[in-house]
């Protein structure tokens, strides 16, 4: 009997004793093991109680009891503490250096034209614009002469042109795209007014490249018919899309400018960046930088899609992605885009 | 085109600005491109009077000369000049004032100089240190009404507009359309130049004839006669305005056509008359075979189609083109034929572009001139010659027209006005407009204008065209600005393009840069990434007219430029390069627009980083490009497999198709060795290509969703040894086809001791649940032998115990 009540306070002061030494937490857990676990000293005591007399077994059993109560409370202090250390080395000695880097996670871009596409289309998109698409090698056709723009007319030398080598009837009809306008046709051939429909893509002209041209571009193309548009509705859309895509406190100007598809024609300008409308070499000393061309829709080719000119007018309009890319972000040579150097692309 | 303001304002009072004005023009659609300010380089030079010449004490040629600038202000030069006298108005430049060096060509300020002993104390120019001609034997003499002490720049200087003309607009290609244009937009009047002469010779008609043969081409020609012509140079004062103009002075018959032309927009030409064969004028189409030596120098053999003017005999010029040099006026011609015709602009410009040669006239009459223009030209130059070549004009003008020129009437009603513009001008407005512009118009209440188009405004043809003269004279940005109402259309779905974004986004957040290249290429950098059976049977479309040998073909593949750019940027990244692309491949199609592939491709080379991003010794290769193309495939929800393939571009053995329901979208590989070096590559590079369009089909639409399991899973690993050719996609086909396996993969392929030559072990981690119930150990290793037993059948699988 005797020997149970010494066992008991044998462990405790053995059990007090080592807990003391636990210096980290693996120790902490090795001695709640030895003591509290399922094979511990503590556990084999109230083990052995069945088999005591009840007497005997109710007082072993309190003092058992009361020592497993108190190992465990100073068990959860040790580990509080041991925590609390813990937390206390990190914060004093294991600093981290703010600036190293992390390890390297892959990371593209996409291409400055992309981002500005979809910043334009995204403008138009939420003034109740549709996106479609066209074929990049078009018919003269469509490029052309639907545009009012037959073989022979003046108003060819606007667009110098690749040609496919593909003739019929003795004349050249296949062509890389000069602009996007051939949609306008496409769009009006497979749908009823009303229409609001903006056409991206890629364009092709014969040109020498410098720093303000190239021979591949981006246009979007836009073509809103309806009864009811106006031009007072063209204008309105441009200088929201100005604003959208170049900032509310643009100021935007029209001036009258001739498409042979749109009558009556205009080209849409912004004050200029550099100089805020007093005039510099940027904008050739206008104060203002040309954006895009627009018009209302020729009645010609509104009759020809089948619609009643008389009652339906519409708009169109042409902008170069490149050009908006160009003044966006301050580049100074176009031919930046194509050449794909990575130390370009990066950066944006 | 270029416009001296000085001889615009013979027509139209200039009451702005030369910014203002060149403003308000470009606003209106007449664009100027360039405001040129000659004499603007002349500082500090001003008009001085000659008041005292004396000999030089030391020097035979030269003298001295006394200068005063007014206000009693004198100085004395020294002067070489032979043609200096008193009582001249001169040009003077004093010390300080700013000269361009004649050896340097550059600005400097003139000093003090002691010539032969006698101080000067400035210069008296010449037209050669004023930049005004290449004239240095005597100084500039200046008009006797010259204001004394004034800028010279006010006396001699001039602005210049250097217009950017729309096609539609051939009338401006005239300094009269463009005072027309000024005085609608300032309020001011037109003054037209005189057309009045005397004509003291006899009957044209019984000296000269003119036939037009081919009237399709020629809707009208006006022809003058005028004698005893004495050639010479013109005065100075046209020569001025010509070379103002950009023209280069011939002699005064020849710049009297120029003049008029440029005055009036009308090419002329003048013939002379005693080389043409029979006195008559044929104008008819070449013959075959027909040459013509032309005023270029060059001789060209004319096409059928070609409309000539011709003697009784040959063509004598190019009609509307270039004259012949036959026929040229020279110092010995004493009669002058002066040609003032109309000839049908898509004629005069296809012969044009036949031969390359663009004019002053041809790039006149291709856009369509005034049929009433030839008569008013051929008497304007008729009168010049008169009074400038001292000639004299016979009586009456021939006059084919065998088409009557009329006027152009539109109705415009207010309610088009109004549709078109969105708002409504007070008619007063419109007639006050159009007739500044030389329209006729009439408002007849209660709704409409009838409106005569001047005949100098071929290009107005129907309502909206006036439309457009009101709007851009009253200027657009005074016409009001709305947003637009009515219906949204309905959205049709544009899958391809969604597609196409999924793809970009997948593709840039896996690390790589888009790149955007040229649709344009050669055939032999074709050649490099392509099995010339494959360009043979599918031949890429040629550019008739390519800009270089660079950019003749419509490319069928993106490889070339995938890695021609990889190459291009292979300095300066010691890490892994990752790029892609997406953009249309070209196929042929008989007798019809190609066939345009959406596809993208891209490329993965270089070595991986370590923890710091620096280079490691491991290449990224077939599994890198893999990993992009499995995460692209799971954004897109498509069900792909991999199939081992070969292609020329790629390594064989290292190359996969990409299939998709039993068919190849795509490619994945290793790039040839053979390939990349022929693009200077040295680095192993990894490839994909995926033809997008093949691919939408199978793009998976709104995710279905499956019920979160409630019964947990019990993950055991499996290890079994297989051939070497038993693909680790096949023994996990099989894995996965048992009711109880919920995912499978790949945790490690081993090849060498224990497991003998010729076969692999691969090593997987299986996760098993049931969705009825928490499934015991017993319940997994049943399911685990029966794959076993299944992976040895069907593909002599052992388990690696």
């Amino acid at each position: 009997m005797t020997s149970e009540i010494d066992t008991i306070s044998a462990i405790q002061q053995a059990a007090l004793r080592e807990l003391a030494a636990a210096s980290d937490l693996d120790s902490l857990d090795a001695w709640r093991i030895a003591y509290l676990g399922r094979r511990g000293r503590l556990t084999g005591v109230l083990r052995g109680l069945a088999g005591m007399p009840i007497e005997e077994r109710r007082r072993v059993g309190a003092g058992a009891n009361a020592l497993k109560e108190r190992l465990e409370a100073a068990c959860d202090e040790r580990r509080a503490a041991l925590e609390e250390a813990r937390v206390t080395q990190v914060i004093q000695e294991e600093r981290l250096d703010v600036t190293l880097p992390g390890p390297p996670l892959p990371h593209g871009r996409l291409h400055p034209i992309t981002q500005t596409l979809r910043d334009v289309l995204r403008a138009f998109r939420d003034m109740g614009f549709q996106v479609a698409e066209g074929p990049e090698i078009e018919w003269d056709y469509y490029n052309f002469e639907a545009l009012r723009i037959p073989a022979d007319h003046p108003a060819r030398d606007m667009w110098d042109t690749l040609w496919m080598d593909f003739e019929h009837d003795g004349r050249r009809q296949m062509l890389l795209r000069t602009h996007t306008s051939p949609n306008q046709i496409r769009v009006m051939e497979h749908s009823q007014p009303p229409i609001r429909v903006v056409v991206p893509g890629k364009c092709y002209r014969f040109e020498a490249t410098d720093p303000t041209h190239e021979w591949m571009m981006t246009q979007v193309e836009g073509l809103a018919i309806d009864a009811g548009i106006s031009m007072a509705d063209l204008k309105g859309t441009l200088a929201e899309f100005a604003r959208r895509i170049f900032g509310q406190e643009r100021r935007v100007a029209f001036r009258c400018d001739y498409f042979p598809f749109v009558e009556p024609g205009m080209e849409l300008r912004i004050d200029c960046f550099i100089c805020r409308g007093e005039g510099c070499r940027t904008c050739g000393r206008s104060g203002w930088i040309e954006i895009l061309g627009a018009g209302m829709v020729h009645p010609e080719i509104i009759a020809n899609a089948g619609y009643d000119a008389e009652k339906y007018t519409g708009f169109a309009f042409g902008l170069g992605i490149e050009r908006i890319a160009l003044l966006r972000h301050g580049v100074d040579d176009i031919r930046y885009f194509y050449a794909n150097d990575l130390r370009f692309l990066r950066q944006f | 085109m270029r416009i001296p303001l000085r001889w615009l304002s013979e027509y139209v009072d200039l009451t702005l600005a030369p910014e203002e004005l060149a403003r308000r023009l470009t606003i209106a659609g007449v664009e100027v491109g360039e405001i040129i300010s000659s004499g603007g380089e002349w500082d500090g030079i001003r008009v001085a009077e000659v008041e005292k010449v004396e000999p030089h004490p030391n020097a035979d040629r030269l003298r001295l000369v006394t200068v005063h600038l007014g206000d009693g202000e004198r100085h004395r030069v020294v002067c070489g000049a032979p043609n200096v006298a008193s009582a001249q108005k001169v040009a003077f430049a004093g010390v300080g004032a700013r000269l361009i060096d004649g050896h340097t060509g550059k600005a400097v300020a003139l000093k003090p100089a002691v010539i032969r002993g006698v101080e000067s104390a400035g210069m008296v120019l010449s037209e050669k240190e004023l930049g005004i001609s290449e004239e240095h034997e005597g100084i500039l003499v200046l008009p006797a009404d010259a204001p004394v002490g004034g800028p010279l720049r006010s006396v001699l200087g001039d602005v210049i507009f250097d217009l950017d003309l729309t096609p539609n607009r051939p009338d401006l290609l005239s300094i009269l359309g463009v005072a027309r244009e000024v005085a609608a937009l300032t309020g001011q009047q037109v003054r037209d130049p005189s057309i009045q002469y005397e004509e003291a010779g006899g009957p044209i008609g019984g000296i000269a004839a003119v036939e037009i043969a081919d009237a399709d081409l020629c809707p009208r020609y006006v022809a003058a006669l005028i004698e005893h012509v004495k050639v010479r140079e013109s005065p100075a004062w046209m020569q001025e305005r010509l070379v103002a103009a950009g023209m280069r002075p011939i002699n005064n018959v020849v710049d009297i056509t120029n003049y008029v032309m440029l005055e009036m927009g009308q090419p002329l030409h003048a013939f002379d008359f005693k080389r043409l064969r029979g006195a008559r004028i044929v104008v008819r189409r070449a013959r075959p075979g027909e040459k013509l030596a032309l005023l270029d120098g060059s001789e060209r053999e004319l096409a059928p189609d070609m409309l000539v003017i011709a003697d009784a005999e040959e063509a004598v010029a190019l009609a509307g083109v270039m004259g012949g040099g036959d026929s040229e006026v020279t110092a010995r011609t004493t009669t002058v034929l002066l040609e003032s015709a109309n000839f049908h602009a898509p004629g005069i410009r296809r012969t044009s572009q036949a031969f390359k040669v663009r004019t002053d006239a041809s790039v006149r009459f291709e856009k369509g001139l005034s049929r009433q223009l030839p008569l008013i030209a051929a008497q304007r130059a008729t009168k010049l010659m008169v009074e400038l070549c001292g000639g004299r004009a016979a009586r009456g003008l021939i006059d084919v027209a065998p088409v009557k020129p009329k006027d152009v009437r539109i109705t415009l009603t207010q309610e088009r006005l109004h549709r078109v513009l969105g708002v409504d001008l007070p008619p007063a407005q419109v007639r006050q407009v159009l007739t500044a512009l030389g329209f006729g118009c009439r408002w007849l209440p209660p709704d409409r204008f009838v409106c005569r188009v001047p005949y100098w405004r071929t290009d107005v043809a129907i309502a909206d065209d006036v439309i457009e003269e009101v709007a851009r004279i009253v200027g657009y940005d005074q016409l009001p600005t709305t947003q637009l109402r009515g219906e949204i259309p309905p959205e049709a779905p544009q899958p391809a393009r969604d597609l196409r974004e999924i793809v970009r986004d997948s593709l840039a957040a896996a690390g790589l840069q888009e790149i955007i290249t040229y649709s344009l290429t050669d055939l032999d950098t074709l050649g490099k990434v392509l099995e010339p059976e494959e360009l043979a049977t599918n031949p890429p479309l040629r550019v008739a007219n390519p800009m270089s040998r660079e950019f003749e073909y419509a490319r069928t593949t993106l490889r070339h430029a995938l890695l021609g750019t990889l190459a291009a940027n292979a300095g300066g990244n010691a890490g892994v390069v990752a790029l892609f692309e997406t953009a249309k491949r070209f196929l042929p199609r008989a007798a019809d627009l190609p066939e345009e592939i959406e596809t993208v491709c891209a490329v993965i080379s270089g070595r991986k980083p370590d923890r710091w991003g620096q280079a490691t010794a491991e290449p990224a290769g077939f599994y890198d490009a893999k990993a992009v193309l499995d995460r692209l495939l799971s954004d897109l929800r498509v069900p792909a497999c991999y199939e081992a393939t070969a292609d020329f571009a790629y390594l064989p053995g290292r190359t996969a198709a990409v299939v998709v329901d039993g068919r190849q979208v795509g490619l994945l590989g290793e790039v040839h060795p053979r390939v990349a070096a022929s693009f200077g590559i040295k680095a192993g590079v990894a490839m994909l290509e995926l033809d997008l369009d093949a691919l939408l089909p199978h793009v998976g639409g709104p995710v279905h969703y499956q019920p979160v399991p409630a019964y947990p899973s019990l993950e055991q690993d499996l290890a079994v040894i297989v051939a070497e050719d038993v693909p680790a996609g096949r023994v996990i086909e099989v894995i996965r086809s048992f009711p109880l396996v919920r995912e499978v993969s790949v945790f490690d392929v081993y090849r060498g001791e224990p497991v003998p030559r010729g076969r692999k072990s691969v090593a997987f981690s299986i996760s098993y649940g049931s969705p009825q119930k928490t499934l015991t150990d017993e319940d997994v290793s049943r399911e685990r032998g029966r794959i076993v037993a299944r992976l040895g059948q069907e593909l002599g699988a052992e388990l690696r115990e």
